[in-house]
């Protein structure tokens, strides 16, 4: 009999197969954390001994951590795939950003505009995303084939049925469907089965001491000039690591000793805090994670 | 560490704990019952007591607690689990949420369905993956319609176990009378249904009586938790004693060298060197390699994602189903079926549908709507449409034969789904009873003369010329000065009217979407049938739905449906009103009246569209030889 982990794992994999063989132009999206190390991995398995069917499309903010973008190069590299990156050049010379602009208009210009940008410019009709039901009340809620109108909106109240494993892959033209693979997840799963297949991820998830800046009661990483110190405040160097990866200044970190993947499941066990209290995007307005998915974030 | 590396192994002592983690079960479950039941309550307690809820989550619970919450300024468990900001708004449940928690021994995918009657379909989304059901039931109220229905889904969905918590025993000052009558009563519906094995539990989701511990308030109770349920009830994998069932997903061929036959392994095992079946095509082979998600195996269970590779270069594609060789799957294109309807445009028999099984698709039709369920009283009630959320048994028509088994015997080659050819909506969700063999045994006869014949001897080349539009368009004065022309140059035609095969064929139908989807279906095959005969077949019907006038197109062959769009704009359609029809919709005389309070879909891509505004009758007549000559 199968185990949990390896329920879900076939699980993920069937899900992939299926948008394999029903969409025209699917893609994977790739985020770089540990939840697209997990997909992209099962994904391989998924296909093997082919390689991977879809290309990969990573939306880079041009705010990541520095690690982050080292991590995904190497990692393409490595494998050879057929990565996608997409800026919101429009944005960019706006000048949008964190700093500068809030958590709340950098991420709808830089991350879901410049996610429909892509999706619309190479005309994507499923696109695979990484994101749990565990994470966020809202994802709770979600469909693994979650539909999305031409104009990339979800509907949460008028959701397709979705019955037993018989997933609705069907779209109209300019329509797509946004899937995830590891919807039934959760976050210890995650790195229960990141140690048993040995998966690479970023070194920002194990503890270390980086230079940090207390901001609105966040731990944020001072990962480049561009984060303003205020008149005489210089980054305290601090052990820590993070539970989440995003955008680095809209990123909490927590304090942490946890440098090993069963140091850091052992301290998920004790932890009281959810994995996305770190992140500003989540908080930034009333049912927030959910009025940015129906704008099209994922 | 390096970057991109991965972190240093375990020590040994940690590996002990991760691998008893690993080999936890796993266990869907889902909660049901009537809307303020405490479904969500329940959730969120079981979330909090399994020491799931973190802090943020909690404080952000207890801050919309006093706004949105029903405990004043209590901290409301629901909110924890009502996801939605509609849902938290009106407190109430609109979509399932899958929860996970865990116990010491157990992993816990938890489903928590909505109670209202108009999201039932949500709910059988829930209850369609789930093993176990908890059926909740207010200890006030005692048994609802909808604890009926739910049951009655949770029944046809196949879930054996169930428990039912009889929930806010504290408000009935946790008395066993009321329970114990509670619990005959639904003891005696659910024997009904057929549900063999109900544990049930006074608990109360507020304070957590019986949930986790059982406490001081029912000394009358002796049973288990219902944690203590959870955590011995049967496991997924254990029941299935059916034989070998992989659907084929996708063909992996990377190269010529290999190829291999995705898919997940739905039921039994397979293992390398047996025998293999493989529907529909029924060839044979013997399983050559098997690769799971981490390698060759000698041997693969059920739910496992696997590639096979099979010793013989046999043609196998997706949807086509691989077996035991000794029990291979039914085999049929018509079967009999519950059906539950999930889509507010009412089921239409004969209307052709999307039909999605495990992993092969066909068009399918309910051609015979046996009985509708009323699922309060389990009684069987005449039907001719199934609306949202009913429940009908029905006989089901599919353009070819498909590979499935009996509901019953395989939850997962016995299920499929509706969906609509035009929306893609998803809008019915069936379970099979048994194949129906009826066709098989009318064996199609091969005459000596047939269409091509024909078509010679009259010297043309037969085709359905299908006029569509409005009331009043000018269908039938086109269609009228149409046939004439085509019968000055010596063609053999035939014209159907609406209005005129009303008065024989159809006569026994009305103006209801279903009898106009019947209609359509009739006229589609007469026309099939002149077709086959040499004619020119020129139909001139309202024909208002896509669906239908694309049933029409698929009976006939590829170049032989001429679809054209008499387009008459509806004010000057009802400005015309030649029988005065409009003018007795309008008052409200006449129901169903397209254009008015019935639906017309205008073709997408006609073959031809004549706008009435610039063509007379006559131009339109020539408009169509000249595109009938052009197809000759």
């Amino acid at each position: 009999m199968l185990n949990h982990l390896d329920r879900l794992e076939s699980e993920s994999i069937h899900i992939m197969r299926e948008v394999a063989a029903e969409f025209r132009n699917p893609v994977m999206l790739y985020s770089i954390g540990k939840d697209s190390s997990v997909m992209l991995h099962l994904a391989f398995k998924a296909f093997a001994p082919g390689s991977l069917p879809l290309p990969l499309l990573h939306v880079d903010t041009t705010w990541k951590f520095r690690d982050m973008i080292r991590f995904r190069d190497e990692t393409a590299a490595r494998h050879g795939i057929n990565l996608i990156v997409h800026v919101n050049r429009d944005g960019l010379e706006r000048g949008v950003g964190p700093v500068t602009h809030g958590s709340r208009v950098h991420t709808e210009v830089m991350k879901t505009e410049a996610l429909k940008q892509a999706l619309d410019m190479h005309g994507f009709d499923a696109v695979l995303g990484g994101a749990r039901r565990d994470e966020e009340k809202s994802r709770a809620k979600e469909r693994v084939f979650s539909f999305r109108s031409s104009t990339h909106r979800w509907d949460p109240k008028s959701q397709r049925p979705e019955l037993w494993n018989l997933y609705n892959t069907r779209v109209s033209p300019g329509e797509s469907v946004r899937v995830f693979p590891l919807s039934n997840w959760t976050e210890l799963d995650v790195w229960q089965y990141i140690e048993r297949e040995d998966i690479p991820v970023v070194p920002l998830y194990f503890a270390a001491v980086r230079p940090t800046v207390e901001r609105g009661g966040l731990l944020v990483m001072v990962d480049d000039e561009r984060l303003p110190l205020e008149p005489g405040e210089t980054p305290r160097e601090m052990l820590v690591r993070f539970r989440t990866l995003g955008c680095y200044p809209l990123t909490g970190a927590v304090p942490s000793s946890a440098a090993t993947i069963p140091e850091v499941m052992a301290e998920l066990r004790q932890s009281r805090a959810s994995e996305r209290e770190g992140r500003v995007i989540d908080h930034d307005q009333l049912g927030s994670m959910e009025k940015k998915k129906q704008e099209g974030y994922f | 560490m390096p970057a991109g590396g991965s972190a240093p192994t375990a020590s040994k002592e940690i590996d002990a704990v991760l691998s008893t983690e690993n080999e936890k079960g796993h266990v869907r479950f889902i909660i049901c019952g009537s809307v303020d039941d405490g479904k969500s309550t329940l959730l969120g307690r079981l979330l909090h007591d399994s020491r799931t809820v973190f802090e943020d989550q909690l404080s952000a619970a207890q801050a919309e607690s006093p706004t949105y919450g029903t405990r004043g300024d209590a901290v409301d468990l629901a909110l924890l689990v009502d996801g939605l900001q509609a849902e938290r708004e009106q407190g109430i449940t609109i979509d399932v949420a899958h929860r996970y928690f865990e116990t010491d021994s157990r992993r816990f995918i938890a489903i928590d369905a909505p109670g209202h009657e108009q999201y039932t379909r949500n709910m059988v989304t829930g209850a369609s993956t789930a093993e176990l059901a908890i059926v909740l039931i207010d200890a006030r109220k005692g048994l609802l319609t909808q604890t009926r229905r739910h049951s009655y889904i949770v029944s046809l969905m196949g879930i054996r176990q169930v428990v039912l918590a009889v929930n806010k025993m504290d408000l009935v000052g946790y008395d066993r009378s009321v329970f114990r009558s509670i619990v005959a009563a639904y003891k005696a519906f659910a024997n009904e249904l057929g549900i063999e094995s109900v544990t049930a539990i006074p608990l109360s989701a507020l304070t957590g009586v019986n949930v986790f511990e059982s406490g001081e308030d029912t000394p009358w109770y002796l049973g288990p938790t219902l944690m203590e349920v959870l955590d011995t009830c049967k496991l997924p994998g254990n029941e299935v004693a059916g034989g070998f069932r992989l659907p084929v997903q996708w063909v992996n061929r990377p190269n010529s060298e290999f190829r291999g036959l995705s898919g997940t392994v739905v039921s039994g095992s397979v293992e390398r060197g047996m025998t293999v079946a493989v529907s529909p095509s029924g060839s044979r082979s013997t399983v050559d390699r098997i690769l799971g998600p981490s390698g060759d195996l000698d041997q693969a269970v059920e739910g496992q994602a696997i590639t096979l590779v099979l010793a013989d270069e046999i043609d196998i594609s997706r949807g086509d189903m691989i077996s035991d060789n000794g029990q291979p799957p039914a085999l049929a294109d018509q079967f009999a079926a519950h059906l539950i309807w999930l889509d507010t445009d009412a089921m239409l028999p004969e209307r052709p549908y999307l039909a999605r099984f495990a992993s092969a698709s066909a068009v399918a039709q309910i051609t015979d709507l046996t009985h509708r369920i009323d699922m309060d009283t389990l009684g069987r009630l005449a039907a001719k449409t199934l609306q949202l959320n009913e429940v009908g048994y029905c006989k089901i028509s599919l353009d070819r034969p498909v590979p499935f088994d009996a509901y019953a015997m395989n939850r997962r080659t016995g299920a499929f789904v509706l969906i609509d050819r035009f929306t893609n909506a998803t809008v019915g969700a069936g379970v099979i009873s048994f194949a129906l063999r009826r066709a098989t045994n009318i064996v199609w006869q091969k005459m000596k003369v047939d269409k091509a014949e024909r078509a010679r001897v009259n010297q043309q080349k037969p085709c359905v010329l299908w006029m569509t539009g409005l009331s009043g368009a000018g269908k039938s004065t086109i269609a009228d000065r149409l046939e004439q022309k085509l019968q000055a140059m010596g063609k053999r035609t035939y014209l159907l009217d609406g209005d005129n095969v009303r008065h024989g064929l159809n006569r026994d139908l009305g103006f209801t979407d279903r009898d106009r989807v019947e209609n359509i279906r009739r006229v589609a095959e007469v026309a099939k049938l002149m077709v086959d005969a040499g004619l020119i077949v020129v139909v001139s019907f309202i024909s208002p739905f896509r669906s239908e006038r694309s049933m029409a197109r698929a009976l006939l062959q590829e170049g032989e449906f001429v679809e054209i769009f008499v387009d008459t704009p509806l004010e000057i359609c009802e400005a015309r009103d030649p029988k005065g029809l409009y003018a007795k919709a309008r008052s409200g005389e006449l129901a169903n009246f397209t254009g008015i309070d019935s639906p017309y879909e205008p073709p997408q891509s006609p073959e031809l569209r004549i706008d009435t505004t610039e063509l007379s009758a006559d131009e339109a007549a020539v408009a169509v030889v000249r595109l009938l000559l052009s197809l000759e």
